[in-house]
This record gives C-alpha cells, sequence and structure tokens, in this order.
C-alpha cells in the first residue's frame, strides 16, 4: 500500500462543483501548497468550507468560489482577509453561509458521524439564523421541550489538509500544540488528501509521540510530501507564518492588478520558485513560530 | 491622601476591565485584544485567582502570561486547552470572555461580522466568529476603545452575531436564560444592561467624562445607574502588576493617543 501522489494528483483528482473543506484555523497550517496547485489548475465552481485563512482569500481572487461555508477570515496579525474583505464588499460572493465556529465544527461531526444533523444553542435568536434560511429548528421530544438548531452535516467531498508528518500509508502527525479540527474534515470527507512537512516509509514511534496522530488513515486517500507546503500560514512546531508575506499579499489587494501580480510572483512557477520568492528554504525553516 | 498616583486611560481600562470577572470563580477567563487581556490578567492576580487562562493558543497556565515577546520568561503549563476543548468550554457555560464587537445596540446583540448590506457589505470584517456561541452559552463583557455612535448603533446592529435581550429575536421554546452581559467597558465609561428591562446604564464614568458626553455619543437612551459614580482609579500596587503583565507596554497603543486617565473636562 502507497499512497503518495503529487500536488498535481491531488488537484487532478478535483472536479467542478465539488465541496471542499480546507484544515487549519485561519493563517495556521493550511494546505497551501495544494491551494496554490488549485489556483494553476482550471477547476472552478467550488463550495469552501474553511476556519478561512488565506486560502479563502486567494481562492475568492481567483474566482474560483461559488458557495463559501464559514466562521471568519482572517490572518490573524492582519485581522481583515484582504481578499475575502474585496470580494464580499463588492457583492461577489453570492452565495454564503456564514456560520457560528462551533456550529461549523458541530457541522462536521454530524456528518462524520453519518447523521442528518446534531442539536445545539448556537445561531439561535442572531442573523445566522436568518441568513441561512436552511437552517431547520428542532424540538426536544423530552419533556424540557427545549427548541434548538438542527445542524446539518457539512458533507465533503474532499478534505485538503496540511500536517507535519505523514507516512506511505496514510499515518498522519500533528506535532504543533493545536490540531484544530482537522480530524473532523476528514471524516467528513469522501476522500481526503494530506500534505506533510516530511513523509516516511512507515512511522514507528513510542507512546508519547503518536498521540500526535489525531485521526486514522483509513480516512487518508493520499499523501502529499510538501515542505513549507503551509507558506505562508505556520505550521508548528516548524515553523511559524510569514509576517512580510501576508503583508505584501494584504498590500496586493489594494494595488491595481495586484493579484495578477501575485500570481505572476508566486503562484505561476511552482513550488521550487515560490520557496526561492520567499527566501529560500534556509529562511523558511527559521520563520519564528507566533507569540500570542 | 497623599501619594498621587498618575496613570492613562488604558491603565484605567484595564482595571475597569478587571471588575468584569469578579466573583466568577472557577471560570475560563478569556480577554481578547491587550486591554481585556491585561483585564483578565489583573483580576486573576488580584480579586479571582480561580480564574483560569491559557498562553493565548493551546494550554492552560496559573501565572498569566506577560504580553508579547517573551524574552527569557518561560511559561508554564498546568493543562492543555485547545480549540476543541474551547467549544466544549464554551458549551458548558463556564466561561467570561470580553470581546470588541463592531457594534452594540440598545439590546446587547453585538456585530463582528460586516457594516451595511449583508450582500454587500461596506465594511466586510471578520465574520460571526464563535460569537453565536459564545453569547448564548456564557456571560460576555464588551471593550470599546472608541466609544461613538457608530459603535453604539441606534437602531439593530447591521448584522446580529450575538445575542442580546430584543424579546422578538427569541422564539418560544428558545432557552434565553443561559446568556448574560455583564459590563461594557469604553473609553468613557462602563456600562452594563441591568436598567428596567435589561436597558442599558451607565455605572461609572471616566475621569473629566460627563453622562451628556456619553449620551451624545451612544445611539440609543441611556440611563444613570443609581449609584453612577466615577470609575475607580488605579493604584500604585494595580500599576505596578500592569507594567509587569506589559512589559513592552502594548497598552500605549491601544487607545488613540494614549490619553492620560484623568482628562480635563470637556
Amino acid at each position: 500500500m502507497d499512497k503518495r501522489m503529487t500536488t498535481a494528483d491531488v488537484v487532478g483528482a478535483l472536479r467542478d462543483g465539488m465541496t471542499i473543506g480546507f484544515g487549519g484555523w485561519g493563517p495556521r497550517r493550511k494546505p497551501m501548497a495544494i491551494v496554490r496547485e488549485i489556483l494553476r489548475s482550471p477547476v472552478k465552481d467550488l463550495t469552501v468550507v474553511a476556519y478561512g485563512g488565506p486560502e479563502v482569500g486567494m481562492l475568492c481572487a481567483a474566482g474560483k468560489v461559488r458557495k463559501l461555508v464559514f466562521g471568519f477570515a482572517t490572518l490573524d496579525a492582519i485581522p481583515l482577509e484582504p481578499y475575502y474583505r474585496k470580494a464580499r464588499e463588492a457583492g461577489e460572493l453570492k452565495e454564503l453561509m456564514e456560520l457560528d465556529e462551533g456550529m461549523f465544527q458541530w457541522g462536521l461531526r454530524a456528518a462524520g458521524m453519518r447523521l442528518p444533523f446534531l442539536p445545539t444553542r448556537c445561531g439561535l435568536a442572531t442573523d445566522v439564523v436568518k441568513l441561512n434560511p436552511e437552517l431547520r429548528t428542532i424540538r426536544s421530544p423530552y419533556d424540557d421541550g427545549e427548541v434548538l438548531i438542527a445542524m446539518p452535516a457539512l458533507k465533503l467531498d474532499v478534505a485538503l489538509l496540511h500536517v507535519n508528518v505523514a507516512d506511505r500509508l496514510g499515518n498522519t502527525l500533528v506535532t504543533g500544540p493545536d490540531p484544530y479540527f482537522d480530524h473532523l474534515f476528514a471524516r467528513a470527507a469522501d476522500q481526503c488528501y494530506v500534505s506533510a512537512e516530511r513523509v516516511e516509509e512507515r512511522l514507528q514511534l513510542d507512546a508519547a509521540a503518536a498521540r500526535s496522530n489525531t485521526f486514522e488513515r483509513y480516512l487518508v486517500t493520499g499523501v502529499v510530501e510538501a515542505p513549507f507546503g503551509a507558506h505562508p500560514t505556520s505550521c508548528p512546531s516548524d515553523y511559524g507564518w510569514d509576517m512580510s508575506h501576508f503583508k505584501r499579499y494584504a498590500a496586493s489587494a489594494g494595488e491595481e492588478g495586484g493579484w495578477q501580480a501575485y500570481v505572476d510572483e508566486f503562484v505561476a512557477g511552482g513550488e521550487a520558485a515560490y520557496q526561492e520568492r520567499n527566501g529560500g528554504t534556509e529562511r523558511l525553516a527559521k520563520l519564528p513560530l507566533p507569540v500570542f | 491622601m497623599t501619594d498621587k498616583v498618575e496613570f492613562t486611560l488604558a491603565e484605567l481600562m484595564i482595571v475597569a476591565a478587571s471588575e468584569a470577572w469578579r466573583g466568577d470563580g472557577e471560570v475560563l477567563a478569556s480577554g481578547l485584544g491587550v486591554i481585556p487581556r491585561l483585564g483578565a490578567s489583573l483580576a486573576k492576580l488580584t480579586h479571582s485567582e480561580g480564574l483560569l487562562m491559557t498562553d493565548s493558543e493551546a494550554f492552560l497556565v496559573e501565572e498569566p502570561i506577560p504580553l508579547g515577546p517573551r524574552g527569557d520568561y518561560q511559561p508554564r503549563y498546568s493543562g492543555y486547552m485547545p480549540f476543541e476543548r474551547v467549544f466544549e468550554c464554551v458549551w458548558g457555560g463556564r466561561r467570561h470572555a470580553m470581546v470588541g464587537p463592531t457594534q452594540v445596540d440598545r439590546w446587547g446583540q453585538s456585530n463582528l461580522s460586516c457594516v451595511g448590506d449583508y450582500a454587500k457589505p461596506k465594511s466586510a470584517m471578520l465574520g460571526v466568529r464563535g460569537l453565536p456561541g459564545n453569547s448564548i452559552n456564557h456571560i460576555n463583557s464588551f471593550f470599546v476603545p472608541a466609544h461613538s455612535k457608530r459603535v453604539f448603533v441606534e437602531g439593530e446592529v447591521d448584522m446580529v452575531s450575538g445575542v442580546g435581550f430584543k424579546p422578538e429575536r427569541w422564539n418560544e421554546g428558545e432557552r434565553n436564560d443561559l446568556m448574560e452581559i455583564r459590563i461594557v467597558v469604553t473609553d468613557l465609561c462602563v456600562m452594563d444592561f441591568d436598567g428596567p428591562s435589561r436597558a442599558a446604564r451607565v455605572r461609572s464614568l471616566h475621569p473629566g467624562v460627563s453622562f451628556g458626553e456619553v449620551q451624545e455619543k451612544t445611539g440609543f437612551p441611556l440611563i444613570a445607574a443609581p449609584d453612577l459614580r466615577e470609575t475607580p482609579h488605579p493604584t500604585a500596587a494595580q500599576l505596578a502588576l500592569i507594567r509587569r503583565l506589559d512589559p513592552h507596554e502594548l497598552r500605549a497603543t491601544a487607545i488613540k493617543g494614549n490619553p492620560p486617565g484623568i482628562r480635563p473636562a470637556a
């Protein structure tokens, strides 16, 4: 069994109109090497499901987003994701499902457990229910009779994740402090592709290290070795986010032809050129972990 | 009193913010932003040692971590609190967060999503984030660095992201008894929603600020709390703790112009 493949293989498996979930959180541990491959591809009309960071902005800028299912879009240190903001303010994102962060993971959980919905109080009495008329409520069948939102399963055609370590069987490790919700994305998806800083032949770990495995390999369709594949987002414990790149990316959103210039400079040439234009692997390896 | 203590408005607001958590016992205190975080840290170090706090990433700490670059400071962890566990904490109600919404209305409803028309907003912001779930499940307080009618809007907030006390927003069978809005700390005053029918009240005015000025800069009617007073000044001991918690003086950039705590009356 060998699940190794390339980013091009992953994107080759994508189809127009698919619902794609992106792991990570904001500017943290996003599968950016795969995102850049999507940007180079003709794939379009995607439903993007994410705790949004630059992948949301970039896919919006490239006109690949038909629908966005999200709780936020941010670069943290730059609070407002520049291209998400631009697309929203231009009225370009016609289909939006804006959800509470907790409802979002609840929907992924429902999908992973093959349930049609899970009940929650979150979202009631806010515009989340008003703006998402597809959300329905359910009354508790017990004596309390409480009315709750029936958060529908957020089923994904594909989940795209980035982790620190994988092996060719599809075992994965997240060595940073927070696994975020990658495991729920993996469970919610029909196919799950994972890029990793390092892909080993076979993981043979001690008990403490094995606890960094957050989902089972049977959920993983393919693994891609993509060193610095989360850049410009962070990939703790390996490297931090690249603030100077984020600043440049954010500035481009305010410039005439800025997105095309960004694509020409950073996306079009492929991963090796990308790393070179960001100062080379030696610099990337030294990007400091953010301090919160 | 002979020892006159000088302090900035930011420091006054940090002390006012710390009061939000008084009496909360063992809950997760989340202060989002420089002043709320310093307020929560100060609360834990002074009157509310039972509070739980994190390193703002994924670990619990018993000693609040100073803001900014840490130098030789090594955090010591007492537990683990990744985002997934934060949701479990939120849904269980054992948390009190202080957040800075873009808009707040007379019903205590808050907005973090966008300003203007939802389909084509004048300003797209973060998105609702965790506000719907936080606001309906646990205690929340607000921090507003620039008190104005742009924040405290006349009508309803443009996108209701956090729940409030507007009866029409709640349908039969929905539980609104698990939510609570504690206080609102602004650069002018401290407010709450403890007036009749949960109306907004001014509890204390910062030095040099009049009730009239606060009302003029608020889009909805305010009432004065019966014991309306001046916001307490920081003590020398509190200021020493604040300096320790904020060695890089990030608080100096939290309020525009970093004004002194005692401003001449307008």
